[in-house]
Order: structure tokens, then sequence, then C-alpha cells
């Protein structure tokens, strides 16, 4: 829940107390929606003015020998002959490129870290399929290596960090700025509306089947999704009428309560779903029970129904040319990226993995290339938005991040070369404004506390 | 293999290889594989499924099919350097893949008759320009994974170029975990076997070329080809041993340096460990995979000329063995001397091995990332063409276009290290190949969805 949203409940709450206190019932107490609050503070930063660069400003718009300049952690113009400020730092960009940080939707850095040993296994709560009571943040180790990794080589400037899809409902996933912080508090991007991880196919059944419990089928995976959307909504009108008229405290439960964020249109559905009538089969499923589906992730299958997901408003998390490693990825297609984005769907390029993190960006160079080589036109500019815009959207965050627009947060990499390509790498990072990595400079790269150390301790990696 | 070539026609409808032809290959960028830069405008010629010449100023014979190449670039295929290709179908799918056995055999087995050539990995790599794969087996129960093999991606069903081309086995963490849980035991399980297979190989005079070896009583030929033969082994046996007599039999060819024995192994102590090893038993041809700390003691390595097939872009303390892994690692190797290759290790190596291509692309980034060790354009491409193929000993064989080298050569779009090219015509042994897959036809199927007069099961 975002600090904003529980400020409303909070003072909905109040304006009910005043009304409700007449009458014989107590009045409704608000509950803490928002109980491990984002403790991030951007870093100093100076007055920062690229100039002459490559700008694909991350909803669509380039400009060459174009200049961007970050004051006060955000971008304060975007153009061309922009003059510095004061004291500014000017850098020649001229033969590079500036865009908006990489911003990864699916990631499992922190938990699932490395090293990949037993006792850092914390993706997957695989002990009911429904488990949407768990918060990935209280998974996440801020000192995973991988972090430092997909910042210094991967340009990658804010991610969410999902359970895993061993359930039917993973449980909620939290967005993170990716800065290395003591606590995850530290990382949590401030405001960011909560995701709830579902999952659809293969994993639930295969998980719970093999222990001899249901889901062991996909109708037995759809059965029990609906039985407990069922319960979310029973949940939600008592709590609805508790926070309206007061009265007896029902009792909590972790569960609905997410759930219930759902229904209320607060927390945003991330959901695992490769196959194409298994994503219409979970359309008709949220239509039924009343909530929105943001995105399906690992969306293999889109190409065949982008027609109804450009309809749907549904946004597709895809990889560029994953495919084969199991029987619901057998049907993946290098174009399914550019498909998709063709069709009018919104189209994301994303990981879910800890090397894939660091080459995001070639990864959609190939999805661009794959899809230019079936004859569909893509623009650079074009094919940045599946790295951020498109991402920012769908974790509800576009109005901070997302593009270089004035007043964003100034979440930016300079890129030594085409941001496409294997032969390009950032050389310069900045998270609201501050200098996090330079390719330069060996003291702006951060090392994590696993690594101190260690032989190759703040060593190129 | 007429009868596959036919129903793979018909299957995929494309062009049907054509036997072994000469072709002329002219005005391209050619890059002959071997670490030097590419030439412009150059020419490559192959006749009989064999390369002829290739570079400036090679002449085009007379009735060779001529392909005009300008604004593409030539390339050797890429060779997999360390791979699972064709050993499994879909990975999560257990009746689909074949890389590893849970049965009561190891070193012996061989993993030739598990490649399935029709596989979609297959046709998928080939249509990406990867013409051979160094395949190997996984360990199902022992440190011993068995028979490895090198494979081409050809349109037919002969795919294996080499079988039992190499023993593969784990002396690392999965080593450890195989052997009961310790490094010790994985030693003792490799020098006992090692033993056992001395004690086998008594029978056969140390040195005995493949001619001895055929001409002996088949009962004493210690190579197993086939590991479901009751063959009746006469070589005397101690009584404490713990290999099958198969499994035993299998090591006699790695003991007497007559097949390579491929280690996987990360962790600078233990890279240090297969370098004693080598010491120890100095018949042993060793290759090592993986050394994702191989920098640390790169001087070492080099100095005992063992090839190391590394992956290119390990850069995380992914396990206990990896902490000091660096996308640098391959370059600095290189520049202590360290006979250096790309191989995808437990990287996706059922299917992805058409990254490497792109993996080494990256290489040559790191070059101009301060501090970072890279690669030059030239030794790039080699590391994923010729240094594999010289890795396991067939450098003259494979993996460069340097004359008499096997016809795989691969036209490009545009620089095959960017991500932005594409395989445009794939020959293998001097056969055009068909570039169709499954792929390609569900993009064909579904890249119109407006409605039509019929559901898309009847467009195709």
């Amino acid at each position: 829940m975002s600090m904003r949203l529980s400020f409303v409940a909070a003072a909905f709450a109040v304006s009910l107390a005043g009304c409700a206190s007449t009458g014989d019932k107590l009045a409704p107490e608000p509950v803490n929606r928002n109980p491990y609050p984002s403790t991030y503070r951007a870093y100093p930063g100076v007055p920062t003015l690229l100039r002459g660069a490559t700008v694909l400003d991350g909803e669509g718009g380039r400009i060459d020998g174009g200049d961007v300049l970050l004051v006060d952690g955000k971008i304060q113009a975007v153009g061309q002959g922009l003059s510095a400020p004061a004291g500014a730092v000017v850098i020649d960009a001229a033969g590079k490129y500036v865009t908006p940080g990489v911003i990864d939707i699916h990631s499992h850095l922190g938990d699932y870290p490395s090293p990949a040993v037993q006792a850092h296994d914390d993706g997957n709560e695989a002990t009911a399929p429904a488990r949407p009571e768990v918060w990935a943040e209280h998974s996440v180790w801020p000192q995973d290596p991988g972090f430092s990794r997909a910042l210094a080589n991967g340009g990658v400037t804010s991610l969410q960090v999902l359970p895993g899809s061993a359930n039917l409902f993973g449980g909620r996933s939290v967005v993170l700025k990716n800065v290395p912080a003591r606590t995850v508090q530290g990382m949590k991007f401030p405001g960011a509306p909560y995701g709830l991880k579902m999952a659809c196919g293969e994993n639930p059944k295969r998980v719970y089947g093999s222990k001899g419990q249901m889901p062991s089928t996909r109708m037995g995976n759809i059965a029990v999704t609906r039985q407990t959307w069922l319960q979310a909504q029973a949940y939600k009108r008592k709590w609805d009428r508790y926070e309206r008229e007061g009265g007896d405290m029902p009792d909590r439960d972790l569960a609905m309560d997410t759930l219930r964020g759902v229904l209320a249109g607060e927390i945003l559905v991330q959901n695992h779903c490769y196959r194409a009538d298994e994503m219409a089969n979970m359309i008709d499923l949220s239509k039924e029970m009343g909530y929105k589906i943001t995105a399906f992730h690992h969306a293999v299958e889109s190409y065949k129904i982008a027609d109804l997901l450009a309809r749907e408003g549904i946004c597709s998390a895809m990889w560029a040319d994953w495919y084969g490693f199991k029987m619901e990825a057998y049907d993946a297609i290098p174009e399914n990226v550019a498909l998709v984005d063709r069709a009018g769907a919104c189209a994301i390029v994303h990981s879910d993995d800890p090397n894939g993190i660091q080459r995001l960006y070639q990864e959609a160079g190939k999805a661009m290339a794959s899809g230019r080589r079936a004859g569909m036109p893509i623009t650079e500019e074009h094919a940045w938005t599946w790295l951020s815009a498109n991402p920012a959207r769908a974790l509800g965050i576009f109005d901070r991040v997302g593009s270089l627009k004035p007043g964003k947060m100034a979440d930016v990499v300079l890129w030594n070369g085409n941001p496409f390509s294997t032969y390009t790498r950032p050389e310069r990072v900045w998270i609201d404004g501050a200098l996090m990595y330079d390719a330069n400079n060996p003291r702006l790269r951060p090392v994590s506390d696993f690594e101190l150390g260690q032989t190759g301790q703040g060593d190129v990696k | 293999m007429i009868r596959s070539v036919l129903l793979g026609a018909l299957l995929v409808g494309t062009a049907v290889p054509v036997s072994a032809e000469t072709i002329a290959i002219v005005r391209g960028t050619v890059a002959i594989g071997d670490g030097s830069e590419p030439i412009q405008n150059g020419t490559v010629v192959i006749r009989d499924g064999r390369v002829v010449g290739a570079g400036a100023g090679v002449a085009v014979p007379a009735g060779a099919r001529v392909i005009d190449a300008t604004g593409k670039w030539v390339t050797p295929g890429i060779v997999a350097g360390f791979s699972r290709l064709g050993l499994s179908d879909v990975d999560a799918v257990e009746q689909a893949t074949d890389t590893s056995s849970e049965g009561p055999f190891s070193a012996a087995l061989d993993i030739a008759p598990a490649i399935n050539p029709n596989g979609q990995p297959v046709a998928i790599n080939r249509a990406d320009g990867v013409t051979r794969a160094i395949v190997a087996p996984s360990v199902g129960k022992s440190i011993f994974a068995g028979q490895g093999a090198l494979i081409d991606t050809g349109a037919d069903l002969d795919a294996v170029t080499r079988p039992r081309l190499f023993q593969f086995i784990e002396l690392g963490e999965t080593g450890s975990e195989q052997a009961g849980g310790s490094r010790a035991a994985a030693h003792v399980l490799l020098r006992n076997a090692l033993r056992e297979a001395a004690e086998l190989g008594r029978a056969l005079p140390v040195g005995a070329s493949r001619s001895d070896e055929a001409s002996m009583d088949q009962r004493e030929r210690p190579v197993v080809r086939n590991p479901n033969e009751s063959r009746d082994y006469r070589g005397n046996r101690s009584q404490d041993v713990l290999l099958t007599r198969f499994d035993a039999a299998a090591l006699v060819p790695v003991l007497q340096g007559r097949q390579l024995l491929m280690i996987h192994a990360e962790r600078a102590s233990d890279l240090l460990q297969v370098i004693a090893l080598g010491r120890e038993f100095p018949r042993l041809r060793l290759v090592i995979v993986g050394a994702d700390e191989g920098w640390t003691v790169a001087d070492r390595l080099a100095q005992s000329g063992i090839p190391v097939i590394a992956s290119a872009l390990s850069d995380l303390p992914a396990n206990f063995e990896s902490i000091a892994a660096t996308q640098s690692n391959v370059g600095r190797m290189r520049a202590a001397g360290v006979k250096v290759a790309i191989g995808t290790i437990n990287d996706d190596d059922t299917r992805m091995a058409f990254r490497a291509r792109y993996y080494a692309g990256n290489l040559v980034a790191l070059a101009k990332v301060p501090g970072a060790a890279g690669l030059s354009w030239g030794e790039a491409l080699a590391m994923v063409t010729s240094r594999p193929a010289e890795a396991v000993g067939l450098g003259g064989e494979i993996g460069s276009l340097q004359a008499g080298r096997r016809g795989d050569v691969v036209i490009w779009s545009s620089d095959p290290l960017d991500n932005a090219s594409a395989a445009e015509t794939v020959l293998i042994d001097g056969v055009e190949q068909p570039l169709a897959t499954r792929q390609t036809r569900l993009r064909q199927r579904y890249q119109d969805l407006s409605p039509g007069v019929l559901p898309q099961a009847y467009r195709q």
C-alpha cells in the first residue's frame, strides 16, 4: 500500500469516527496499511547536464543531439541547447545515449539471492496453494550481490521483486529502488503500490499435485483460485461494512487483507501465465471476481491473443528468446514482444533472472531486431518503452519514473553506445539524481557485505 | 538418411538438403575464426563438404554456385563449446529429456544414441548459426557423467560427428555432492576408478592403436561401445571394486590418453587439484570446464597447457565455488596464455547455445570498460568457433574457415557478435540447411489475428 493510499484510508476512518460518535456502535479503528514503510531517501547529487546525446525519453520520444538536465534529484529539462546552471557538472555525451533507467518488472533478486544455497531459498512459500499473506519484502536480503550487477552492468534503477510461482497466490511483491541499503525498507520505492503475484499453469499443479493435494490439474488451479476469491469477497464485505459503520472489529486475516486490497483496486495483479488459453481463462476469472489483471508475466503466447490483451488493457511481460524449458513454453517465439506491441497491447521485456537482468537492454535489442526482421518497423525510441514507460505503468509508478519528463525522479543511464547492443555498457547511472555508478570510478561501484573481504572484492564484475 | 530427408521435407516443407556442391561465397566480410580480424570483400570456397580457401584473393572455381554476400558477414558456424544440445526437447518434460541417468551405469554411458537431431532445440540453434555442438551428459548418481560427443545440427538424422569424444566428470560442488558430500570423497572415487580401469586395461598394451584394438578379441576390447552388450571381459578384477565392469572399462581409454577427460570445476583450489591430477597421471588428456575463478590461478592454468571452456559472463557468486566470478575471467585467462574457449555451462545448455555469439560480443564490449579485460573482435569470434574445437582436439576439423576444415559456414545479415544480426544461410559439411522452425511457422500463423474463414489451425 502506498503512503498516499494509507493516508486516505486514515482520513476516511477519522471522518467516519466523527459521524459514529453519537451512536451505540464503536467507531471503526483504522488499520495500518503500511506497517513496513519505505525509509528510502535519495542520496545527494549535484546538478548535472548531459549534453549532445541521443536521448530516448522512455515514452517514445527521441532527440538527437539532446541535453538532459538533472537538478535536485529530478529531471529538470530535456531538450537541445540547454544551459548549465552554476556549479553544474557538464558531461559531453556526444556519440552516447541517455535513457531513463531500466525497470525490471520481474525479478527475484533478494528472495532468491546469490549464493543460491538452500538457506537462501526464500521465494516460494510452497506450503499451500494460496498464500497471499506472505510479502516478498520479508524475504528480500538487501546484501544480494545481484543488485549491484543489475545496476553496474544493466543500468537497472527500479525493480519489482516477486514471490515465486509455486502457488496460485504467491503473495505480495515489492517495488525497489536499486540503491544499496542495510534494510529492505531502505530500498522500497516510496509510494509504490503493492502487487499480488498470481500463477496459473504447470507450477502450482505440479507442486501440489506431487504432494497429493489440490490443485493437481489446470482445472484444479482455476477452482482453487475462484474459491479463494469468493472468500476474499466475503471478507471485503465484512470489512467494508466495519469501516463504514463501525461496531465490533472483524478478525483480521493477512491473506484476505491482500486480496481485499486487490478487489479495492489498490494492489496490482501480476499474473504468471504462459499459455494463451490460460490467459483467457484468467481474464474471465478476473471479471467474474471483480478485479483487474495488470500484467501477465512470462506471457510467451501473448502473440496468439494480442488483440484480446490490447482490448483488455493488460500488459505482457516477456523474454526476448527464451523457449522450450517447460511444456508451457514450447510455443515461445522471438517475435512475441514485437507482435504484442504491434497489436497495440502493452509490451514489457522482463528478466526473471539474475544474469538476464544485467542484459535486459540487450534483450530488448533482440526483440526489436526479431520484430524488424519479421517486417515490423520498430524505432529505438519506441522499443525503449518496453524497458521504462510500460513497466512503470504496470507497477503504478509512471507518475514518478519511466520517462525523462521534467519533475520525474532523475533515474538516468548514460550508455557508452547504442543501448540495445551487445557492444554497449552503462557508463554512468543516476538514481534520484545521485551518481550511483560510474564505470570510470572504482569507488562508485557498490560491494555487498557478502563480497566484502572475499577474493575479487570491488573487482569489475 | 534418405528417408529422413524426405520425412523432414514433408514436415518442414522447405528445401531438402542437397548433396555437397562447390560453393563460392563472394564479396562478404569474411572472418576466419582463428582470432584474426575480419577481411573486407572476401571469398569463401567450399568443395566436397570442405573449405578450400577463405580470404581476400581466393579464386572462384569454375562451375561453382556463387552466393553474393555483399553487405553480409561470413564466418565459420558457431561451435557450442559445452552444451547438452540434442539431449532434450523440453527440459521439464522427463520423457523428452536424456541429459542424465539415475540407472546403474555412469562412466560407460555413451550419449550418442540419446541425441535427437529432429528436436526443436537443434533446429532453432541451426537456424541461428550454431553448426556443431560439444555435448556432454549430466551426472546422475556418480561423479562420472559418461561419454560426450561432438554433433552437427544438420537437418538429417546423422548428427553425431564424433561419438565418445570425452569422458565428463564433476569435481567441484556437484562432484562433492555426488561423491557423498565431500570433495575428498570425489577425489578418492576418481583415483579408485582409475585404479580399476588400470587393472582392466592391463590386458591392453599401453599405447595400443585403434587398429590394434580392432584386431583384438572382442571380449578384450575395453572401450564399451554399447553398454547393453553382454560382452564377457576376461580381464581379472580384484574383489574390492566399486565400479561396474562396464564403467571401469570405459575409463581405460581415458587412463591411456586415448579419450579426453573433461572436468567441471569452478573454484580456484579445485582448478589446482585438476592441474595436480594431470601431473599425477601424465597420460590424461584433460580439459577443464567452468573455471569461474580461473583468473586467480591463470598463470598456473597457462603453464599446465590444459584447455579451459569457460562461462563467458558468469559474474555472480552463484555459489561458494564461484565467489570470485567476473566477466573479465575469459579476457584475463586469455591474456595470461590460457587456451580458453566459451561454453554454455549449466546455462540453459540444452537450448540456448545460440547465445554464445552474443556472449562473445559482450566480451568485446568489456574491452571498453576501465579495469575490465575484454577481447578483440577476432579473438571473441574464435572463442565460439575455433577455440572450443581446439579444446577437444578437433581444431583441424571444425571451427574455422582455414583450408581443409569441414564446410560449416554461416552468412549473417550483419556482424554476428551484435544482437541485431541473424543467420541467413547456414552450410554444414558444405550442405545448405533449411532454416525454418516451428517458431517461424507459429509466427506466420499468428502474425495476422483478423478472423479468417477458418480457424488458425488451417493456416500452415
